[in-house]
C-alpha cells in the first residue's frame, strides 16, 4: 500500500457549531488508495511546538480527487488546524492504518458518537459504492452538530437517525438507545465514537452481529515504530497491539472494554 | 583560499572499528522499528546505518498505557522496551533488513552482564548484523539501563562481557542521567568499546493538574526531541575530548544544520531519533543537508571537519 509524505493545498475550510471544522484537501494520490478507517499525520503548524503531528481519519473522498478532514478543535494543534486558510498547505503522511473490512450480504449499520462520526462517511461512500446502503445511527451532544454529516450522508441514499444530548434534534439520549430497533437483518456494525459509546455497541452485538470499532489513543509517529500507541489484548500480559500499526479498526471482540 | 574547480561529491563515509558506513547518518534505536515501517515513505538503502529497536534475549511486553506525552519541543517515552525477543528478530526481522541495502546494527539490552554475553555470542555469526550497540542506559525499565549505565565498573563489565563474545564492532550507548558522562565513556573505551554514542533519553515526567496524575502510566519516561539537544551536544563535546574511540552524537537532531553542531563538537557520525515521527524523511534531508554544507566551505570530506570547533 503507498503511503506519501507530502504537503496538500486546503481548497475549502468549512466551520460548523460546536469548533467542529470541515478541511478540504487537494491530496487525490492519498484519496486514490485509501481505504474507509485509514487516517493520516497532520502537521500543526511549521516549527517544533507543538512537536508531533496529529492523526485524523479520512472523513471523505470527494469527487474531484482530493480527500476531506473533519475535526473538532480541543487542544493547540486541531486549534492550529481550525486557522487555516485557503490556499496554504498542510503536510500529511498517509494513508496509515486498517481500515474496515469489507461488508457481508445482508444489512449494515453504521453508529458513530461525536466527532467519531468523522471517519464512517467515508465508510459510507464506499459501501454505498458496492450497493450496500447502511443504515446510520449518529449522536451528537446538539442539532448543530449534525449539519456536517447528516445531510451528506442522505444525498448518498442512507437512512439516518440521530440523537442529541439535549433533545434539539432527533432522540433524546444517547445513540445507543437507537440499537434495540434495529432490524435482526442487520449482519454488521461498524462503530466509532466515545469509548463508553463503543463499548455500549459491542456488548449489544455480543457474538451474535459482527462488529468493527475504530479507536484512538495517543501517536507519535503513526507508523508502528514509536510503539506508543499500544493496548491490552483481552486475555493476555504478555503482549499489546499498537493502534497505528493494526488497527484503528479493531473487531470489537479484540479489545478490552472498561 | 584555493576554490576546487571539481564538483565532486564529498567523501561522507565514516568508519567505526571495523565497519564502514557510506555516510554518518543512523536511524536511533526505538525510532525506526526495524526498518520496514519507513520502506514506503524513504529510501533505506541512502541511510549511513538503520539501528534497530532495542532487543533482549525474550520478547518483552513493554510497560501499560499510556506509554508517551508531548512536552515543549519534544516528548516523554516509558515504552518499557517492548521488543520481540532474540529469536524472533532474527526470524521475522532481519531478512527483511538483509537486503534494505544499508548497514544494519543491531542495539541489545539485558538484565543481567551474562544476558548481555548470551545476545552478542547468538548475534556474532549472523549474517547482515553489521555492528552492536549495546543499551546501558534506557532509563524505562527498572531492572534495565540505570543500573548499568550510572556506575563505571558496571558498565564495564558489561563491555568487557560483549567484546568477549561480538563477532562485530561494539558501540556502547551512554546515559545521558548520570553525573559525569566523560567518566562513563573512559570507562567503556577502557573496557575494549569500539565506539561510544550518545544521549539516550534524559529522564523527566509531565503531570494532568485535574486528575493530579503523573500523565505517564510508569510516572517517569524518557525526554527526547529538540528540547534536549543543547543537553546532548554539550555531553557530546565532552566526551570527545576524554576518549579516542570514534563519538556517535544523538539528541534532538531534526535537520542538517543541528547534525553539523554535533559534528564540529567532534561527533564522526549522528543518529537522527523523535524527528522520523514527525518527519520521516528527516535523515535523507539530513544527508543532503551535510554533503551541502561540505560543498559550500569546500571540504573534501566529512572527516575533514570533524571536532573542528574553534575555541579562539
Ligand atoms: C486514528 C485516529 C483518528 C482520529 N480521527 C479524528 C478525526 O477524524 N477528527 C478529530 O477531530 N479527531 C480525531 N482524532 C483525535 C485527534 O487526533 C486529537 O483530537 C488531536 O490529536 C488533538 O490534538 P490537539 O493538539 O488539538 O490536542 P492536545 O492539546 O494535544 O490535547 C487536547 C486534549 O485532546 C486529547 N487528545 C490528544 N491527542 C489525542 C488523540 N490522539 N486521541 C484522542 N485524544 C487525544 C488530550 O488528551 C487532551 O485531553 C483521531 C485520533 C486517532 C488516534
Ligand atoms: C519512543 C522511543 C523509543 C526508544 N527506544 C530505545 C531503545 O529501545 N533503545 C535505545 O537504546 N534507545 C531508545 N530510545 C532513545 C533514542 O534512540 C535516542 O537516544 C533518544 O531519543 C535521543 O534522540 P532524539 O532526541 O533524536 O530522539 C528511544 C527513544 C524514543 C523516543
Ligand atoms: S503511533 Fe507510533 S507505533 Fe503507533
Amino acid at each position: 500500500m503507498p503511503e506519501f509524505q507530502k504537503n496538500y493545498t486546503v481548497r475549502r475550510v468549512e466551520h460548523f457549531e460546536a469548533n467542529i471544522v470541515r478541511l478540504s484537501l487537494d491530496a487525490s494520490d492519498i484519496a486514490a488508495v485509501a481505504r474507509p478507517g485509514q487516517f493520516v499525520m497532520v502537521a500543526c503548524g511549521t516549527g517544533q511546538d507543538p512537536l508531533l503531528r496529529r492523526p485524523f481519519s479520512i472523513h471523505s473522498r470527494y469527487p474531484d480527487g482530493g480527500i476531506q478532514l473533519l475535526l473538532r478543535v480541543v487542544g493547540r494543534g486541531t486549534a492550529m488546524l481550525a486557522e487555516t486558510a485557503v490556499g496554504q498547505q498542510i503536510s500529511l503522511v498517509g494513508p496509515l492504518g486498517k481500515g474496515f473490512g469489507i461488508p457481508p450480504d445482508g444489512e449494515v449499520c453504521l453508529v458513530g458518537g461525536g466527532i467519531g462520526c468523522a471517519p464512517l462517511f467515508f465508510l459510507a461512500q464506499w459501501l454505498v459504492e458496492q450497493g450496500v446502503f447502511p443504515l446510520v445511527l449518529l449522536g451528537a451532544g446538539s442539532a448543530g452538530e449534525h449539519a456536517a454529516l447528516v445531510p451528506g450522508l442522505r444525498d448518498l441514499g442512507c437512512a439516518v437517525h440521530v440523537s442529541t444530548d439535549d433533545g434539539s434534534l432527533g432522540h433524546h439520549g444517547f445513540v445507543t438507545d437507537l440499537l434495540p430497533a434495529l432490524s435482526g437483518k442487520v449482519q454488521k456494525v461498524y462503530a466509532c465514537g466515545p469509548v463508553p459509546m463503543m463499548a455500549a455497541v459491542a456488548r449489544f452485538c455480543g457474538d451474535r452481529i459482527a462488529c468493527e470499532v475504530s479507536l484512538e489513543t495517543h501517536m507519535a509517529c503513526g507508523l508502528g515504530a514509536c510503539l506508543g500507541c499500544a493496548i491490552p489484548i483481552p486475555g493476555r500480559t504478555d503482549a499489546y497491539r499498537h493502534v497505528c500499526k493494526h488497527g484503528p479498526v479493531f473487531q470489537a471482540t479484540e479489545v478490552v472494554w472498561p | 583560499m584555493i576554490v576546487h574547480a571539481t564538483n565532486s561529491t564529498p567523501d561522507l563515509h565514516v568508519q567505526i572499528g571495523t565497519l564502514k558506513l557510506d555516510n554518518p547518518v543512523m536511524t536511533a534505536s526505538g525510532t525506526f522499528g526495524y526498518g520496514a515501517e519507513f520502506a514506503g515513505l524513504l529510501d533505506l538503502s541512502r541511510l549511513g546505518a538503520i539501528i534497530v529497536k532495542g532487543i533482549s534475549l525474550k520478547p518483552r511486553a513493554g510497560n501499560p498505557p499510556p506509554r508517551i506525552v508531548e512536552t515543549a519541543c519534544g516528548m516523554l517515552n516509558a515504552i518499557g522496551l517492548e521488543n520481540v525477543g532474540l529469536e524472533r528478530f532474527l526470524v521475522e526481522k532481519m531478512p527483511y533488513l538483509r537486503q534494505c541495502g544499508t548497514r544494519v546494527i543491531v542495539n541489545i539490552l539485558g538484565d543481567t552482564v551474562a544476558e548481555y554475553a548470551q545476545l552478542a555470542g547468538r548475534l556474532a555469526g549472523v549474517a547482515g548484523v553489521d555492528a552492536l550497540e549495546v543499551n546501558i542506559s534506557c532509563p524505562n525499565v527498572d531492572k534495565g539501563g540505570v543500573a548499568f549505565g550510572a556506575v563505571p565498573e558496571m558498565a564495564a563489565a558489561v563491555v568487557r562481557a560483549v567484546k568477549e563474545h561480538a563477532g562485530q564492532p561494539v558501540i556502547v550507548k551512554l546515559s545521558p542521567n548520570v553525573t559525569d558522562v566523560a567518566l562513563m565513556a573512559r570507562a567503556v573505551e577502557d573496557a575494549g568499546a569500539d565506539a561510544v554514542s550518545l544521549i539516550n533519553t534524559l529522564i523527566g515526567m509531565a503531570i494532568d493538574i485535574h486528575a493530579r496524575r503523573p500523565k505517564l502510566a510508569n510516572r517517569t519516561g524518557g525526554l527526547s526531541g529538540p528540547a534536549v539537544k543543547p543537553v546532548a551536544l554539550r555531553m557530546v563535546w565532552q566526551v570527545a575530548q576524554a576518549v579516542r574511540i570514534p563519538v556517535i552524537g544523538i539528541g534532538g537532531i531534526a535537520t542538517a544544520e543541528d547534525a553539523l553542531e554535533f559534528v564540529l563538537a567532534g561527533a564522526s557520525a549522528v543518529q537522527v531519533g523523535t524527528a522520523n515521527f514527525y518527519n520521516p524523511r528527516a535523515a535523507e534531508e539530513i544527508i543532503d543537508g551535510i554533503s551541502a554544507y561540505l560543498g559550500q566551505y569546500q571540504e573534501p570530506s566529512l572527516a575533514a571537519i570533524v571536532g573542528t570547533l574553534r575555541h579562539d
